[in-house]
């Protein structure tokens, strides 16, 4: 197949084509089979020093871009917020610029301000990779959920039914997928509490409902979302309790999928909030896949990255 | 000897007067004056206006100058050269400077700094609380005293209808109009953009219409219920229009200003997280813009304001969430509102220039906005179809935090003449001799 990626930044999904996405699950493919040799270790980024500018928390995210660079030989250094000079009062150009200074090669970023990713992008020269941008966008994310689905329903998505249900509103998680599962031709439906699955969100083309039942039946996929407490006033529902009898995934619920439907989590996971313990671990969960998968996808983004700008100069 | 004007041959259009007509303009001494004797006649400067507008000197009654106490921003000499250089020869700078101007003293070295920098009329207002902190009342008799001609916490809210209350009852007592940045906190807290579908879209957190539509509320009934002016400052949703609407044909005391920004503007222009579009209010939707311009047409807006709000490149250099809220606009309020009003067909210079002169003048009681005979000689000369270019680099503002920067406007400044003399010629600053 032919490669459809020329960019040397990965932002977010809204601005990619459907090829320059099969593009990248093609070469997540093909490092993921190549990760099945023992101690893979592959040398297309050798000599690199990719820069993990982590403003957030993060473990799973920041881990395997860790993983990923590692793999294709890359050196990297983490910056974490709170240990940065964001602390001191410096500003994020400043502190990007310095990085850059130090003759980094990529720069991937975590950051709590929507939007902050395309800034780096303006600023530096270098490839910027998004982590994560507020509620904005978290692309890689994405790339690996919508890879692993296709891994389970072959790489024609359309007329496929996924829901993602939870915190929407909060969720750069869901606003990455609702661009991927679209341009990937499957149709999606978002469900959850009205405060944070406003009607609003059908002008990107998706369904909303605020009633489980309807949400589940017949779904293909469902990828629950974490009640994000850090970002919410204590407005948006009542309890967890609350939130728990009336959207968390039980066994019973789980029975209004389709048989095979797959059940998908970004992580962290929220025992016995959005989803059972038990239904977390059964066969139809593909939690511990997404994160196998993360690690190739984002060893293609990174790689993709860098060969966008070798031909950009 | 006298010093006499004579500006011939351009279009006047003075809205106080309902004159549209071309004609010749004089002024002797700086005051306006109906004809010339054969001597003065004789003696006068000539200034050739034909083929421009030749229009009372523009009025803003918002605007932010940061002296004293934020003068990397702007100062009052910088600021009123934007003016001069913008068509403005009178403006009303709001409080919320460092200190406040919540007490008689800080009043003083304001009209002081007016009185050795100023290049046109500024005048100052003073807070409703002190320390704009929205607790207790701000001395506003003593403020009366002072000189100012309005009183507000612009930029900021206060939130008990109770003190509200009192403060339009208190500043009902010398005359004074109360200007009020309609802002309901518990619903905007940690917001940047407004609430819809573009902040949906982008991550960021909303700013809905409702919290300024339940402070336009609010303020109605209370101007209502006390009897005293509320102006309402930079109205920017449709519900708030029709509000406003609603009480004006009933009667009520209440006045409403929109910015260029507001007009010509929406909250798509968001999509690059361009911090030089983050204001406060925020930039509306489509639906919003339109209630606006009609608000405009049908007089329900009394005037157009700028909002003039300076900060820093390096301050607006962050992300969008962090930047501070604001834009300047006196450089290019009127190109600005000429295009989305004039170019478009949608109203005449007469009103567009009613809403920048003599209305704004009107609600703050300033002797401004009319080439009435006898008043003082503040005048503006401009073309309203000449095509300039917004330069960053030619703007007199300390800050260039502009939306405009680069773009292509309709409408240009020839010449400013404020007192009888001439501040802004052919963009060029004109310092007082």
């Amino acid at each position: 197949m032919q490669s459809h990626w020329t960019r040397q930044n990965l932002l977010g999904i809204e601005e990619l084509s459907r090829e320059e996405i099969d593009t990248i699950h093609l070469q997540a493919s093909e490092f993921k089979e190549a990760l099945k040799q023992p101690h893979a270790k592959l040398d297309v980024l050798q000599g690199n020093l990719i820069v993990n500018f982590f403003l957030e928390p993060s473990t799973r995210t920041r881990v395997a871009f860790e993983t990923a660079a590692s793999r294709l030989s890359a050196d990297t250094v983490l910056l974490e917020g709170g240990r940065s000079s964001t602390v001191k009062g410096e500003t994020l150009r400043d502190t990007a610029q310095v990085l850059e200074s130090m003759n980094a090669d990529m720069m991937v970023i975590r950051h709590s301000c929507p939007g902050s990713a395309h800034y780096l992008a303006q600023v530096l020269d270098i490839p910027v990779l998004n982590a994560g941008d507020g509620a904005h966008e978290h692309p890689t994310q994405a790339l690996l959920d919508t890879f692993t689905i296709r891994e389970h329903f072959g790489q024609n998505l359309t007329g496929l039914k996924v829901t993602i249900l939870g915190d929407i509103l909060f969720s750069r998680v869901a606003r990455s997928n609702i661009w991927a599962l679209k341009k990937l031709g499957a149709t999606v439906t978002l469900a959850g509490p009205a405060t944070l699955v406003p009607d609003r969100f059908q002008s990107l083309g998706v369904h909303v409902t605020h009633d489980l039942k309807t949400a589940l039946v017949d779904a293909d996929a469902i990828m629950l979302l974490r009640i994000q407490h850090e970002r919410q006033s204590s407005t948006h529902f009542p309890s967890l309790g609350e939130y728990r009898g009336l959207f968390g995934l039980n066994g019973a619920r789980a029975r209004y999928l389709k048989p095979k439907a797959i059940i998908m989590h970004p992580g962290p996971v929220n025992r016995g909030v959005e989803i059972d313990s038990t239904l977390a671990d059964s066969a139809q969960s593909v939690i511990l896949e997404q994160v196998t998968n993360g690690v190739a996808v984002r060893m293609a983004c990174l790689y993709l990255c860098a060969r966008g700008r070798q031909q950009q100069l | 000897m006298s010093k006499i004007l004579s500006i011939q041959g351009g279009r006047v259009i003075d809205p106080a007067n309902d004159r549209d007509e071309i004609a010749d303009v004089y002024a002797v001494d700086g005051v306006l004056v109906d004809s010339l004797t054969p001597d003065q006649a004789e003696q006068a400067e000539t200034i050739d206006a034909s083929g421009c507008v030749v229009a009372p000197g523009l009025v803003d009654i918002h605007v932010h100058f940061r002296e004293p106490g934020q003068t990397h921003k702007e100062t009052i000499k910088s600021g009123s050269h934007c003016a001069a250089a913008g068509g403005f020869t009178t403006v009303v700078c709001m409080p919320n400077t460092s200190p406040t101007c919540d007490n008689a003293g800080t009043i003083q070295y304001i009209k002081d700094a007016i009185d050795r920098d100023a290049l046109v009329n500024i005048y100052p207002t003073g807070c409703i609380t002190k320390n704009m902190d929205g607790v207790e009342m701000a001395p506003i008799g003593s403020l009366k005293n002072a000189g100012v001609v309005a009183v507000t916490d612009d930029g900021k809210c206060v939130q008990s209808n109770e003190l509200m209350r009192r403060i339009l009852e208190y500043a009902n007592m010398f005359g004074l109009p109360v200007f009020d940045h309609c802002q309901d906190y518990a619903l905007t807290e940690g917001a940047v953009m407004n609430e819809g579908d573009v902040s949906l879209r982008l991550g960021v957190k909303g700013w809905p219409a409702a919290a300024e539509d339940i402070i336009v509320a609010r303020n109605c009934i209370l101007s209502a219920y006390t009897g005293a002016h509320v102006h309402m400052q930079h109205i920017s949703s449709a519900y708030s229009m029709d509000l406003i609407r609603r009480v004006k044909n009933r009667g009520g005391r209440v006045t409403a200003e929109v910015t260029p920004h507001h007009l010509a503007l929406t909250d798509k222009s968001l999509s690059t997280y361009d911090p030089n579009f983050k204001m406060n209010p925020p930039l509306r939707t489509e639906d919003d813009r339109q209630a606006l311009i009609q608000g405009v047409i049908d007089g329900t807006i009394d005037c157009i304001c700028t909002d003039h709000a300076p900060h820093t490149d390096y301050e607006k250099d962050v992300e969008l969430d962090h930047a501070p809220f604001g834009i300047i606009g006196l450089e290019t309020s009127l190109a600005v509102s000429l295009e989305v009003l004039y170019h478009s067909g949608l109203t005449d210079l007469n009103t567009i220039i009613g809403l920048m002169t003599y209305k704004g003048a009107a609600i703050c009681h300033l002797p401004a906005g009319t080439l009435s005979s006898g008043e003082a000689a503040d005048v503006v000369i401009f073309d309203p179809d000449e095509k300039w270019t917004v330069d960053p680099e030619k703007s007199f503002s300390k800050s260039q935090n502009c939306p405009w920067n680069g773009d292509k406007l309709r409408g240009r400044i020839k010449r400013t003449i404020c007192a009888g003399e001439t501040v802004f010629l052919n963009g060029k600053i004109i310092p007082a001799s």
